[in-house]
């Protein structure tokens, strides 16, 4: 292994960039290209996927020579983990459960997140939230959610 | 006088009993926020977004403004109390700010703080009413090329301003717009980047956006490390200054505002540079250099009011040219869209109510800041005592909540989930979230912009250069471009922004 100093955490970004404008570029290339004239749909978006692939090139080649200037840190996985699917669950079940249970549940898989979190303050929580959000969002400002939804046998 | 009778009418709008009671909700729930630590103005902002929308056009705007100072307010609360600047523009105001704390004159420095803001916003609220109209005049003027040129303008200038490397911040912005571009093209209702979803026809939901490169990203590099905050809530005896401090305060507040108004107007972020302006101009001042550092006074109260101010005439290139000067902006122009107005010249002649009704509640939400929060400063900072992990799912219901009553459609829920993960992977790689929310902000509008203008000129692309409006912008952000890039320049810039992150 070379021992030469590199910059991690750019060459990462780097390649990251180039991969979403390679992405772009890719979807685009089904896009009408127009002339310079009348521009076509995947005109504009072809020149910024090459300007990105070419900053992350750049971000890229500059990277190596260079020591990594601040370390990377942790990563909150448990944080990803619990907090990411929150909002998918949300979105996944408000219509089926409705709004009260789908927020109960969202609110209690968010509060895992932290290990700080003990099983009975996070249920106590999710219950003032759900109760408090519905007669906020539901009952005050009319918001039109199905309080509870067709999947529940009620 | 023209002025006068706009700015009656002004506040005829602002002070009916439903708008005030909406803008002292606002200044309420951002200070809630925004107090809490970790979450800064921009954060705020786009979790509170939602709840506007089930207004007024008019209410719900004045209610993100008020939502803006208290945010802003709050981040300063923060700053100063437990060093945890929630935004780089307070993050000058915890430097001295928090050695105030820890020396006992905490409330000192929250209500130096305070009334330094109240003083700048009051100023700069006027010079928005007193420039904004015959700016607007100008914007009328413009054509699709100027638009273009401006705009590349505010995003050379946004790179200019994030932290760290010009490159990466350069790269978010392309990224941005890239992602501006996704949903149909407007000229051919092709679907573009949609992936056969057609419920991404419409593009991609600008509050999911926001919210999840913003708000769910800050929550994740919050959790990465659960640590105990050490909070100054002890020391908080004595609140007003004594006559000897106001003394010293009122020659840092007077040249922060300046500094902070001038600086407030240029696109791509001025409140932030204002800060960091005026803690030099009030250190290379002072007779007592040595203390910046340990406790100044002029160096909470000139940064506190350059940064109000900023804030404040960060609102003249919204209002007249429809182009936001920071991600803030961005937020009230997707607001502005929501509500179905067009933001730019036109709403001066077109909304005078709306137009001058902002104004005017610019400095009503600055009052209620003051009036309000002074005495409730003990309890903002009982809120700085609650644990963060009690915080966060609250936060992520109510961001569930808001982001899902834009449209009533689940997969903005699924894109916030995507846009926190891609925000949270950007800030692990260093990179800065705001270019990226402006750039999306004005992808669409750029290149409309650039499609029409070379329709104008039959495909001759000089006419961005032939224009001396056009040039002169394109000059302009060429210039500043090179000036970030050379090396002297490079070197003071990182001084700067690390200054400010010590």
């Amino acid at each position: 292994m070379s021992t030469k100093p590199k910059d991690g955490t750019d060459i990462a970004a780097g390649l990251l960039f180039m991969a979403i404008a390679a992405f772009f570029g890719w979807q685009g290339l089904g896009l009408e290209m127009g002339t310079s004239t009348r521009m076509g749909p995947g005109y504009f978006p072809m020149v910024l996927s090459g300007l990105l692939f070419l900053l992350g090139a750049v971000i890229l080649v500059r990277a190596f020579g260079r020591p990594d200037d601040e370390p990377f840190g942790r990563v909150a996985w448990r944080g990803i983990a619990f907090i990411l699917p929150a909002p998918i669950f949300f979105g996944l079940t408000v219509r089926g459960l409705g709004f009260v249970p789908a927020l109960f549940i969202t609110t209690l898989i968010a509060a895992q997140a932290s290990l700080r979190m003990r099983p009975l303050p996070a249920l106590i929580l999710a219950v003032v939230v759900t109760i408090l959000s519905t007669l906020i969002f539901s009952y005050g400002l009319g918001l039109p959610f199905r309080r509870f939804g067709p999947w529940l046998p009620l | 006088m023209d002025l006068l009778s706009n700015l009656a009418m002004g506040f005829g709008v602002a002070s009916s009993l439903a708008n005030l009671a909406f803008c002292l909700i606002g200044v309420l729930l951002g200070t809630l926020i925004g107090v809490l630590p970790g979450i800064g103005a921009t954060a705020t902002i786009a979790m509170l977004l939602p709840i506007t929308f089930q207004l007024e056009p008019v209410s719900s705007l004045i209610m993100l403004a008020g939502i803006y100072y208290g945010a802003q307010y709050g981040g300063s609360t923060t700053a100063i109390l437990i060093n945890m600047p929630g935004e780089s523009s307070s993050a000058v105001t915890a430097i001295d700010g928090y050695q105030m704390a820890r020396q006992g004159r905490a409330g000192t420095a929250l209500a130096v703080a305070a009334l330094g803001s109240f003083f700048a916003g009051s100023v700069a609220t006027f010079l928005v009413a007193i420039f904004a109209p015959p700016l607007t005049a100008i914007a009328l003027q413009f054509g699709a090329a100027e638009y273009f040129s401006l705009m590349v303008m505010g995003l050379v200038m946004s790179v200019a301003l994030a932290h760290g490397s010009v490159l990466k911040a350069l790269a978010m912005v392309v990224l941005g717009l890239l992602l501006g571009m996704v949903g149909t093209d407007v000229y051919t209702g092709a679907p573009r980047f949609t992936m056969g979803m057609t419920q991404f026809a419409d593009g991609l939901n600008f509050v999911a956006v926001a919210v999840g490169v913003f708000g769910i990203a800050e929550i994740l590099r919050n959790l990465e490390d659960e640590h105990d905050r050490q909070v100054m809530t002890k020391n908080i005896t004595r609140l007003f200054p004594s006559r000897e401090e106001f003394r010293q305060m009122i020659g840092p507040v007077l040249r922060g505002t300046g500094v902070g108004s001038v600086l407030g107007i240029l696109p791509g972020g001025g409140a932030i540079l204002a800060a960091f302006a005026s803690y030099t101009v009030e250190k290379k001042l002072s007779k007592h250099p040595e203390e910046f550092g340990k406790g100044a006074l002029a160096g909470v109260a000139g940064p506190e009011s350059a940064n109000n101010a900023g804030a404040q005439t960060s609102f003249i290139p919204l209002l007249t040219l429809g182009i936001p000067a920071n991600p803030v902006m961005a937020l009230m122009i997707g607001a502005m869209i929501i509500q179905g107005i067009v933001p730019g010249p036109n709403v001066v002649s077109e909304q005078p109510q709306l137009f001058w009704g902002i104004i005017a509640s610019m400095w009503i939400g600055n009052l209620m800041l003051v009036v309000l929060n002074l005495p409730l400063i003990g309890l903002w900072v009982k809120l700085l005592t609650v644990p963060y992990f009690v915080l966060f799912p609250i936060i992520m219901a109510m961001c569930s909540i808001g982001v899902y009553s834009v449209n009533s459609n689940p997969y903005d829920l699924f894109a916030v989930a995507f846009f926190g993960l891609l925000g949270y992977v950007m800030s692990k790689l260093r990179c800065e979230p705001a270019p990226l929310l402006l750039g999306f902000v004005l992808g669409p509008l750029l290149e409309e912009n650039l499609r029409r203008a070379m329709i104008l000129s039959r495909g001759d692309p000089t006419t961005f250069v032939t224009r001396p409006i056009s040039a002169g912008l394109l000059v302009l952000s060429l210039a500043i471009l090179v000036l970030v890039f050379l090396p002297q320049i490079r070197k003071r810039r990182d001084e700067v922004f690390t200054e400010s992150d010590a």
